[in-house]
């Protein structure tokens, strides 16, 4: 009796194993738990229904419909190894890991098989240089580029000179935080502003010595680049310690619904950087809503429908969707290999014409790919929330990064990573 | 019936104080190194490598050193994780400084550079036991994570304090970066971990072990029948961090290859190693190898069958994971406060007297 169950799990276990046929897996490495959830959910939400959307609308992507197999992460680099080793098997066209510690493991790995990898907005900046990371791409920013808009944003504000002014950055204590570090220190040399550094560690509910000292310091303005629990905590704290918050500024990580609803309307007036604008009357979610949600095919709880991160879930999603059928064009065949969508992702050309026409009008900007750029042209727009009507409102329109800044910095670690890996630069 | 010690007659001092007395036992052990070293290596792929083989051998290797200082000397160190961080770091130096060294070297080395911090950080045990010994310990933990955060030249002042390992060969196989095969990374943690238990179970059973296991039942008569604690207690702190160095440097060279001071190696995984080794059975190198099993694969196991066989969604999966696991503990721990261990041992005693009981 026991011996038949197991072997009918066995079967079972082998069956379910099994890899379906031709249709393009795309693996979600979600996180709808742990401290860094809250971000995870509407991300992930985005990026599947978007998916979902294409499937029961037009039949998929090119007459292939898309499988997505989730895999949840915890935001942990170990779980991400597994969740990747256990997915690519699969037949995995992209990962989208949304975490800038399982980036780093992933790059080589993914380098090494081959399957392509979009870090939006986040993980190894110098990924952009496409002749190094071949198969790496963040399009359409990376974080020198908010780093740089940010600043460029500050000088708008201040007659175009930051000299003698004090700013500090309250950063995650990981890869992640410390990825602006060297931009801004250029950036503080160049403009005469002086920069604090404030480290905030994981999971980041801790903040009061830092806040504290930014009491006493008194900067002009505070820079954050959080995630997670952190958010939430450093809006409360800079309301707790009366830091006027139009000064306050997080990066595109750190301006979500979430992380400002908490502190009520004490957080009126936070600001953030967006690399996508919030609308939520766009079209597309009204498909969502109708195709996917009513259906009953939501992936979260469906509450998160035009949110700034499920909208960025969507975008990214979109992205995706584009690179595909780039490579199916490009290549003449729906069932693409990753190799084929690594020539789609690098041939990408995103219009405003061609949002318009997938119902997302001005949801990012315009931007083409090239092997020597996978980084897009990293506009970001400034966005501040008022906490009367809750939601963020754009305050001005794409602001251009100094490449000047970044571009120098990008080559020097694209160079450092060759060396270190004996890559010699070159197209593919 | 077949698991029993009537009939195999010793005739040496060396075969009566063998780790097997049990003939069965013995050919379990040689079955198992067969199976370990001759089978798996040729079915092994990647993702069982990376999911469940790899973490479980280096794992062990951890709790096998935390095992030397908590279960045998009696010293509860909170520090794994730091030291963990030690071996991981210096291994990270030693492999971009010495390029030409072959990477064995360069793992024993880290084990020896975190040998002497552990034993550094050993030195209050001198005066401190106890629960006041652990907090010594957490403030190791802080502090080694806290150093490799803060100063750069640990990372080599890469832009984001991530250390990645590059590319290293055994012969001219890969051992670490992405092109190793998962084979070539099963083995040498095997070997490193066959090798690590081998000692361990010598030094536990010898002189050594027995001085440090009575500093453990009872410190002062210890020193009344000339024990050194001196000697005693800094030697289990070396050899506790030896074996937790080794396995850092594995866990980032060859394990996860890229890695975070802050995440890999934070308080989390001292306690993670810690409940191996209470769960296995403390005072056991076999617990040591339980307690890593039941915390390695469990996780893997629940998520297979909760996701990829029943089809959960996997935010539910995961909470249930926390309390599934958790609940375990806790059984065990109420059932069987000796661990894994101690079931095992319960298990050989009645096989013995099995199938006629009275």
């Amino acid at each position: 009796m026991t011996l038949k169950k197991l072997a009918a799990l066995a079967l079972t276990t082998t069956l379910a194993a099994a890899p379906a046929v031709a249709d393009l897996v795309i693996p979600d490495l979600s996180y709808r738990t742990g401290p860094y959830a809250a971000g995870g959910t509407p991300f992930s939400d985005g990026y599947q229904d978007y998916f979902n959307l294409l499937n029961a609308r037009d039949g998929g992507i090119g007459g292939e419909a898309v499988r997505i197999v989730e895999c949840e992460t915890g935001y942990n680099t170990e779980k991400g190894v597994e969740c990747y080793e256990s997915t690519k098997g699969e037949g995995a066209l992209i990962y989208q890991p949304l975490s800038t510690g399982i980036t780093y493991q992933l790059i080589p790995k993914a380098t090494a098989d081959q399957i392509p990898l979009h870090t939006m907005g986040y993980g190894r900046t110098s990924a952009a240089k496409g002749e190094v990371f071949n198969w790496v791409f963040n399009y359409p920013a990376n974080y020198w580029d908010a780093a740089s808009v940010m600043v460029n944003y500050l000088l708008g504000e201040n007659g175009g000179s930051l000299d003698g002014k004090k700013i500090a950055l309250v950063y995650h204590n990981s890869a992640y935080g410390k990825e602006p570090i060297r931009t801004l220190e250029n950036l503080s040399a160049q403009h005469g502003f002086k920069l604090d550094l404030l480290a905030v560690d994981h999971p980041g509910q801790e903040q009061k010595s830092q806040w504290l000292q930014i009491r006493r310091s008194r900067p002009d303005y505070v820079l954050m680049w959080g995630w997670g629990v952190m958010n939430q905590v450093a809006v409360q704290e800079a309301a707790n310690i009366g830091f006027p918050m139009e000064n306050f500024i997080g990066n595109w990580w750190s301006g979500a619904e979430h992380d400002v609803t908490p502190a009520g309307a004490a957080a009126n007036g936070y600001k953030s950087l967006n690399m996508n604008r919030i609308n939520a009357e766009l079209p597309v979610f009204a498909d969502i809503k109708k195709h996917v949600h009513d259906a009953g095919n939501a992936a979260g709880d469906g509450s998160n429908i035009g949110k700034v991160l499920y909208t960025r879930g969507m975008y990214a999603a979109m992205l995706a969707a584009e690179g595909i059928a780039n490579a199916q064009s490009i290549h003449g065949v729906s069932d693409i290999t990753p190799a084929q969508l690594r020539d789609g992702m690098e041939s990408l050309e995103i219009t405003n014409a061609r949002m318009e026409e997938l119902g997302m009008g001005g949801v990012g900007p315009a931007f083409s790919v090239s092997c020597s750029d996978h980084g897009g042209n990293g506009l970001g727009i400034v966005q501040q929330w008022n906490a009367g009507e809750g939601k963020w409102v754009a305050l001005t329109d794409y602001i251009t990064p100094d490449d000047a800044v970044t571009q120098p910095l990008i080559d020097e670690d694209a160079a450092a990573f060759a060396a270190e890996n004996n890559i010699t630069p070159g197209c593919l | 019936m077949f698991y029993r010690e009537a009939g195999d007659f010793k005739t040496t001092y060396q075969e009566d104080s063998q780790t097997f007395p049990i003939k069965f036992d013995r050919w379990r052990y040689w079955a198992v190194l067969a199976v370990a070293y001759l089978f798996i290596p040729f079915v092994i792929n990647d993702y069982w490598a990376s999911a469940v083989f790899i973490p479980f051998l280096i794992y062990s290797i951890a709790a096998i050193g935390l095992n030397i200082l908590t279960g045998y000397c009696g010293q509860v160190s909170l520090g794994t994780g730091g030291f963990m961080a030690v071996g991981a770091f210096a291994c990270y130096k030693l492999m971009t400084a010495f390029p030409d060294v072959n990477i064995i070297f360069h793992i024993i080395i880290s084990g020896g550079v975190t040998a002497a911090v552990g034993a550094a950080f050993g030195l209050p045990s001198l005066r401190i036991k106890g629960f006041y010994l652990a907090v010594a310990t957490l403030a190791a933990q802080f502090f080694l994570v806290w150093l490799f955060n803060k100063v750069a030249w640990f990372y080599n002042y890469s832009a984001s304090g991530q250390i990645n390992a590059p590319e290293r060969f055994v012969g001219n196989v890969a051992v670490t970066g992405p092109n190793a095969d998962a084979w070539a990374k099963y083995l040498i943690c095997l070997v490193f971990l066959t090798v690590c238990a081998l000692i361990a179970r010598n030094l536990t059973r010898g002189a050594i072990g027995r001085t440090w296991m009575a500093i453990r039942d009872m410190d002062i008569a210890a020193e009344i029948i000339g024990v050194n604690p001196l000697r005693a207690k800094l030697m289990a702190f070396a050899v506790s961090s030896f074996f937790i160095g080794v396995s850092g440097a594995m866990f980032f060279a060859i394990y996860l290859g890229a890695v975070e001071v802050g995440e890999a190696f934070g308080i989390q995984k001292s306690f993670l190693v810690l409940f191996m080794i209470i769960i296995g059975g403390l005072g056991s190198i076999f617990g040591s190898f339980a307690g890593a099993a039941f915390l390695v694969i469990l996780p893997v196991a629940l998520k297979l069958v909760g996701v990829d066989l029943l089809g959960f969604p996997t935010d539910l999966v995961s909470h249930f994971q926390l309390v599934i696991i958790g609940a375990l503990i806790m059984f065990f721990l109420i059932k069987e406060p000796h661990g894994l261990a101690q079931l095992w041992r319960l298990a050989k005693e009645k096989l013995r007297l099995w199938p006629f009981p009275y």
